[in-house]
């Protein structure tokens, strides 16, 4: 106590002498604050953390509160895993993108689906003209996803699958897969993104209304607790909702909250916390303010583990971390000067391993244009391995623990999460939530502002608001080609023409017969055994459940 | 003079609707009358919606890659229906040499990301052929 009464004393007088001094002769220029509005001083000192009790709001890494780091020794035993989000046309393309990021030393797979993949719909559906493996690769059968993995061997690589909707069917696939190869279901490692609640608030690949969705996803929680226990049902995305414009708080703070009633849902169920909340995931944005990045990092595992902690009271300490992946900014991304994306990238990447990210994507300097292009992937790429490999970062474990200016950011952010949980709670938690638009509505309006301080120039974008200049753009643009199309959907028709139609349609309506009441997977493996593509498994539990039309908000 | 319509909306299935979201508030604080359709829109509802609502302006945000195809069916049908004095312009994920396509096929502006506010709205100002 009397140490912090002189520091005050000694900051008054820096205050009223040195400070004020320089300031006549030199002003500041403006006022200062984090992407996400949160304002930021001159200096932070001792007294700015307060009773800072070391052992309640750090403690030691691999310790509860686990704000230091789920491990003890973090990036000294194993780097994060380098992992591209990577996938186009179709299988066979992909496959040999896959095979390419393998070979120039990624560690784990990351497969991005097109777009009627992402709803659920088989490239032979009149309504997915046009959109044929553009902003992803198409999986309708079980020979493409065997095809998208030929000669990878899945029992020694783990797979993270960027698919919501249609997680528990595309899964399968997968399970599938693996089987045919050999391997055991036990042993598939990866993750499926399977966290249908932020599909609703901002990503909106949703198929089902929320209710059926969620015990679809639950389905997929138990299913994995008792028959893969190395894979990840769940990745609770706080990513598509900060891109689709939430602060770095609205972030932590929705994608915490959606956690949460995932856990409350499964405990519902029946299951036992400690049966599945050591395979729940994360997956964070890692955008352009870098300390506050840090900052929202440590309070997420901070708080996950202390609610986790506090509302389920599980025995194993693996239920209280807060493991995550981390992609870098999408929305960071500039059209003009597309180079400059590469240092973007590079700080933001440095942000998530400061912050103790599990797994990494650094996106590519091209993809305000387009997917990227080999090239530019391979730079990506290499900007994981110069931070991992080169520049001393990951030598020690959370490095910046102690600075007063991240403990304060921490502990800021953390509070203004709780303020947020209070809302939620006081809106009837997060369905409600959704079914009225609270979501949408906090995201739409941090989106517009931001925005607005574009225009007014309250922001800069390099070579967007300022240093602009006229250029013509100097880098390969990745096209797919059309053929890609044409060979899929000869091979879809392959596929449907040879199979015993009566057996599809018997696996489909003994899945709908048990919709509500069984957990599905095990109806969604037969059906795919039975030869059923996506599209089928899909339409056949849109008949039971219906489909979703959000309300317009804007 | 009556407020210049502008209609914002989202062809086929991306879900990506934080740009036409904030583009259609942004045009409404420059003054325009605009109506967002929501996302997964098929050409046949835009364009309904466009005669519905007798908008001088379509505005198509498309982040999926699949412009080419939705341009192309958009025109089609703007063509059908006799909107020849509808603008038609666009934004989202596009490369250059799509965008070049594009306005050879008769789109009338491709904006990229990082274009201001105030470059779209000049933009429809200058280049509106309904009188107002």
């Amino acid at each position: 106590m009397e140490k912090e009464e002189k520091i005050r004393e000694r900051i008054k007088e820096w205050e009223e002498g040195v400070l004020k001094k320089s300031l006549q002769s030199l002003p500041e220029r403006g006022k200062f604050s984090t992407l996400s509005g949160i304002e930021i001083k001159t200096l932070y000192t001792p007294i700015d953390i307060g009773e800072f009790n070391y052992f309640e709001k750090l403690g030691f890494p691999g310790e509860y509160p686990f704000t230091r780091g789920i491990h003890p020794t973090m990036y000294r035993s194993r780097l994060w895993t380098f992992r591209q989000f990577s996938g186009f046309g179709d299988a066979i393309e992909t496959n040999r993108r896959l095979k390419y990021l393998l070979e120039h030393g990624e560690t784990g797979l990351s497969i991005a689906f097109d777009y009627p993949t992402l709803l659920g719909l088989d490239a032979d559906d009149p309504i997915t003209k046009g959109e044929f493996g553009k902003a992803g690769v198409a999986i309708n059968t079980l020979e493409d996803m065997q095809l998208m993995f030929k000669d990878i061997s899945l029992k020694d690589i783990s797979t993270s699958m960027t698919i919501n909707g249609p997680a528990a069917m595309i899964w399968a696939f997968y399970i599938l897969t693996g089987e045919s190869q050999g391997a055991r279901w036990c042993d598939l490692r990866g993750t499926i993104q399977n966290d249908i609640l932020k599909e609703y608030m901002a990503q909106k690949s949703f198929i089902f209304p929320p209710e059926p969705s969620l015990k679809l996803v639950i389905d997929t929680i138990e299913f994995g607790s008792k028959e893969l226990p190395l894979w990840n049902p769940i990745s609770i995305s706080g990513y598509h909702i900060r891109e689709a414009g939430a602060t770095a708080v609205q972030e932590l703070a929705f994608t915490l909250a959606n956690g949460l009633t995932y856990v409350e849902k499964a405990v519902e169920r029946g299951l036992d916390v400690d049966d599945f909340a050591p395979r729940l995931s994360f997956f964070f944005d890692a955008h352009i303010d870098f300390f506050e990045e840090i900052a929202k990092f440590r309070a997420a595992r901070r708080i996950w583990a202390r609610e986790m902690k506090n509302r389920f009271n599980p025995k194993k300490e693996r239920s209280l971390w807060l493991r995550f992946h981390t992609q870098t900014a999408g929305v960071s991304l500039t059209a003009q000067q597309p180079e400059n994306n590469i240092i973007r990238t590079t700080v933001e990447a440095m942000a998530a391993v400061l912050g103790g990210t599990q797994s990494l994507h650094t996106n590519s300097m091209d993809e305000a244009w387009a997917l990227p292009s080999e090239k530019a992937v391979m730079i990506a790429l290499r900007t994981q391995q110069i931070i991992g490999e080169e520049t001393g970062i990951s030598n020690t474990v959370d490095p910046l623990a102690g600075s007063y200016y991240v403990e304060w950011l921490t502990d800021k952010i953390e509070e203004e999460v709780y303020k947020y949980f209070d809302r939620i709670d006081s809106i009837g938690g997060v369905i409600k939530g959704i079914r009225s638009g609270f979501f949408q509505r906090e995201i739409a309006e941090s989106a517009y502002r931001y925005q607005k301080e574009l225009e007014e120039m309250k922001r800069v974008l390099v070579g967007v608001n300022k240093y602009r200049i006229e250029e013509k753009l100097e880098i390969p643009i990745l096209k797919v080609p059309d053929e890609l199309e044409e060979r899929h959907l000869a091979r879809l028709k392959r596929y449907k023409e040879n199979r015993d139609i009566s057996k599809v349609q018997d696996s489909l309506r003994i899945l709908q017969l048990n919709a509500d009441e069984k957990n599905l997977m095990p109806y969604i493996i037969d059906a795919i055994r039975a030869r059923a593509t996506l599209g089928e498994i899909v339409n056949s539990l849109k008949d039971v459940w219906g489909e979703y039309i959000e309300p317009v908000i804007y | 003079m009556r407020k210049i319509r502008v209609l914002i909306a989202k062809p086929g299935l991306d879900g990506h609707d934080r740009g036409a979201k904030v583009l259609a508030r942004s045009l409404m604080d420059e003054g325009f009358e605009v109506i967002y359709t929501g996302i997964h829109q098929t050409a046949e509802d835009i364009v309904r919606s466009a005669i519905e609502e007798d908008v001088d302006v379509i505005g198509l945000s498309i982040l999926s890659g699949a412009h080419m195809y939705h341009f192309r069916r958009i025109l089609e049908l703007m063509k059908e229906n006799g909107l020849n004095d509808v603008l038609l312009i666009g934004g989202g994920i596009v490369p250059e040499d799509d965008k070049n396509k594009l306005i050879e096929m008769g789109v009338d502006a491709i904006f990229n990301p990082g274009t201001s506010i105030k470059e779209i709205s000049d933009f429809i100002r200058k280049n509106l052929r309904r009188r107002v």
